[in-house]
């Protein structure tokens, strides 16, 4: 971890995080903007950290779990600006950038160490890999989404909203946020998926060779799928549906830490 | 550049004394004309509120007790003897008439703290009066700023943020929960004062799809045409449930019209669609085992009083950060203020030494008839650029000077060392 842009950029993404909390405590334009901007300039530091990582191990920057985790770090904070950007909102920061962080700090703790190069790159690769990460960024942004959800939904129906609890955004706008990162999410997903067949076929002749890894992923498509549909019927929208989505943040768990790790004999990191 | 503020509020008189004050739109017309055709004041502006009714105005040049001026006006023009005014009128001048215009755009002087509807007040008197010429350069710069005090306590403070009233706190309640209301439908039962207050806040808030039921149906009439709704036959109250994201009940009723069988209906009926229920009345319209039922919300007027409360005391802690900021921008003021007038000494001390100048110089030259013309504007050219860098250049480096009651003094120091008061044309 000793790339200036590492070390910068960590800076730049703690220096958000803590704006992002003193704005939620005591609301602030000043604060607000800090925090937007320290992740803007995060943002723009992490990719060149990206840059230097590839540049230093010869490969794509994704090319192992560390190098993939910074990746996924980068996207969900992107992600994250995106959704800011469109809701005007900044409440949710706070609760998204431990995240982006903390997988940050992970990703960057180990010495990146050249390796040797996959059989094939190009960009069908490097879109299959990308896609799938910008995918599980978009399921964890609904997951976090989801709980705030069910925190403010407890509050509201208890009558205890609190100092903090005005300051969300609205429940109808929590859910909206967390099917728009679904969506995003099952698009990323699918074409993730499809461009990886893709690539699987032109390597070695066949669409799938059994791993696991494919049947884990459909798995999610499918109950993502599920879920964008049922949150729109009268048994599951509202708080129901947030706890759905929290359960399938689950699996995307599973797939991306116990399949990569133990089950997948070519998807190691992603 | 003077400013003079004289007015009343709800602090210091009763309400008859300020409906014999007001000003309707015409009356403050007409004042403007009369005080500016009398040389009273040379800018002006009427700001007149159901709680206070209040001229701020630059005096004209050679007015003397202008302020004297305008109260003996505000008399007559009311037909109000003095004495009946004495107790009651506030006088401001300069700073304090800024500080105390920020303070109420702020919001800090209004009997609600924090209510933002004063803002909107003060930006449509300003809009008038600047529309009809009776703004000036420090009134308008003084309103802008104003405006600016009323945005940025909006912003950075919390003092407008929370509800203090039970209607509008069960409307922001239904924002914590669908967004912006644009969109959403209200079911208003009940058309008393309650309700109106309720339909008010809503309206204001963007909701345009409304509903009313009562009793009475001709009171409901008279509030949907007032608020652009419609009515709803009291027969069908249950089935209206159906409609609304957000139904709010003002009733006298002995038992709960809304039971729980009811909302559990109507529910389903309206695949469970999220349900705001405020409930405003005594006894209670809403069986409280209604916020069992899941997707809704029950609030009654205990559980918004409480948050009235709540939302009262973060109030009062907010004072302090708005208070810095009118400070700020009150000191952003005088500085500008000190500025214009430091660029009026300067240029009128331009005026003095350019006069005195050629006055000098002709009486000189008189005697040097020899002179060739071209001698004779070398000499004033040398004169004035003697002139320049003994005078007007030091004079010119004191608009730099930061401390500003400093700037101030050594400004009227000027002014009265070169007697550029007593021979303006």
């Amino acid at each position: 971890m000793t790339s200036p842009y590492v070390l910068a950029t960590l800076l730049f993404y703690a220096a958000s995080l803590a704006l992002y909390i003193w704005n939620l405590r005591e609301p602030s334009r000043a604060a607000g903007i800090g925090a937007t901007s320290c992740l803007v300039a995060g943002l723009a530091l992490h990719y060149l950290a990206l840059l230097a990582r590839s540049r230093m191990i010869h490969a794509v920057p994704y090319d192992d779990l560390f190098g993939s985790l910074s990746l996924f770090a980068w996207l969900l904070a992107a992600t994250y600006l995106c959704l800011e950007a469109i809701h005007r909102r900044r409440a949710v920061g706070p609760f998204v950038l431990p995240i982006v962080l903390g997988v940050f700090l992970l990703a960057h703790l180990p010495e990146a160490r050249p390796v040797k190069a996959p059989p094939a790159q190009g960009p069908l690769f490097a879109f299959h890999v990308t896609l799938n990460i910008l995918a599980y960024s978009a399921f964890a942004l609904s997951f976090v989404l989801s709980i705030i959800f069910l925190v403010q939904n407890r509050r509201l129906r208890s009558r205890k909203l609190g100092v903090v609890g005005w300051r969300f955004p609205a429940l109808e706008v929590l859910e909206q946020m967390a099917r728009s990162s679904v969506v995003i999410g099952c698009a990323s997903l699918a074409a993730g998926m499809t461009a990886g067949l893709i690539w699987a076929h032109r390597l070695e002749g066949r669409y799938w060779d059994g791993d696991p890894k494919v049947i884990i992923t459909v798995l999610i498509f499918l109950i993502y799928v599920g879920y964008t549909y049922l949150s729109r019927t009268a048994a599951w929208r509202g708080a129901r549906a947030s706890a759905l989505c929290i359960f399938n943040f689950l699996f995307v768990i599973f797939s991306y830490s116990i399949v990569n790790r133990y089950l997948s004999h070519f998807h190691r990191y992603f | 550049m003077e400013i003079v503020l004289i007015g009343l509020n709800h602090r210091t008189a009763s309400v008859d004394l300020r409906e014999r004050v007001a000003f309707t739109p015409e009356q403050a017309r007409e004042a403007a004309e009369q005080l500016r055709s009398r040389g009273i004041l040379e800018e002006l502006l009427v700001l007149s509120t159901c709680n206070r009714s209040e001229l701020y105005g630059v005096p004209c040049e050679d007015a003397s007790d202008s302020a004297g001026a305008v109260e003996l006006f505000l008399a007559s023009f009311h037909q109000i003897t003095a004495n009946e005014l004495n107790g009651s009128l506030y006088r401001h001048r300069d700073s304090q008439a800024v500080r105390h215009l920020f303070r109420i755009a702020a919001g800090l002087d209004s009997m609600l703290l924090g209510e933002s509807e004063i803002l909107g007040q003060v930006r449509d008197a300003y809009q008038i009066a600047l529309d009809r010429g009776e703004t000036g350069p420090v009134l308008n710069r003084m309103f802008q700023s104003a405006l600016e005090v009323g945005k940025r306590v909006r912003n950075e403070t919390q003092l407008g943020a929370r509800p203090v009233s039970v209607a509008f706190a069960g409307v922001k309640l239904a924002e914590r929960i669908f967004g912006k209301l644009h969109n959403h439908r209200a079911l208003i039962v009940g058309a008393g004062a309650t309700s109106e207050q309720a339909v008010r806040h809503l309206c204001d808030r963007g909701v345009k799809q409304l509903r009313i039921l009562n009793r009475t149906p001709e009171h409901a009439v008279d509030l949907a045409a007032r608020f652009g709704g419609e009515v709803v036959p009291w027969e069908n109250l249950a089935a209206a449930l159906d409609w609304p994201d957000l139904v709010v009940t003002s009733i006298s009723a002995d038992e709960p019209i809304l039971t729980r069988s009811i909302v559990e209906r109507a529910m389903a009926a309206r695949g469970n669609r999220a349900l705001l229920l405020i409930d405003l009345g005594v006894p209670r319209n809403v069986a409280a085992d209604v916020r069992d039922l899941y997707n809704t919300y029950l609030y009654n007027i205990d559980d918004l009083t409480e948050i009235v409360e709540q939302n009262k005391k973060a109030r009062v802690a907010e004072i302090p950060r708005a208070e810095a900021i009118i400070d700020e921008q009150v000191e952003k003021f005088l500085h500008w203020q000190a500025g214009v007038a430091a660029g009026a000494v300067l240029g009128d001390l331009r005026q003095k030494l350019a006069a005195e100048r050629e006055a000098f110089v002709q009486e000189r030259l008189a005697s040097m008839p020899n002179l060739s013309e071209q001698e004779r504007a070398q000499f004033a050219a040398m004169l004035q650029e003697f002139l320049d860098r003994v005078v007007l250049t030091p004079a010119e480096r004191m608009r730099g000077i930061p401390e500003l009651r400093r700037k101030l003094q050594n400004f009227e120091a000027i002014r009265d060392l070169f007697h550029l008061d007593r021979e303006k044309p």
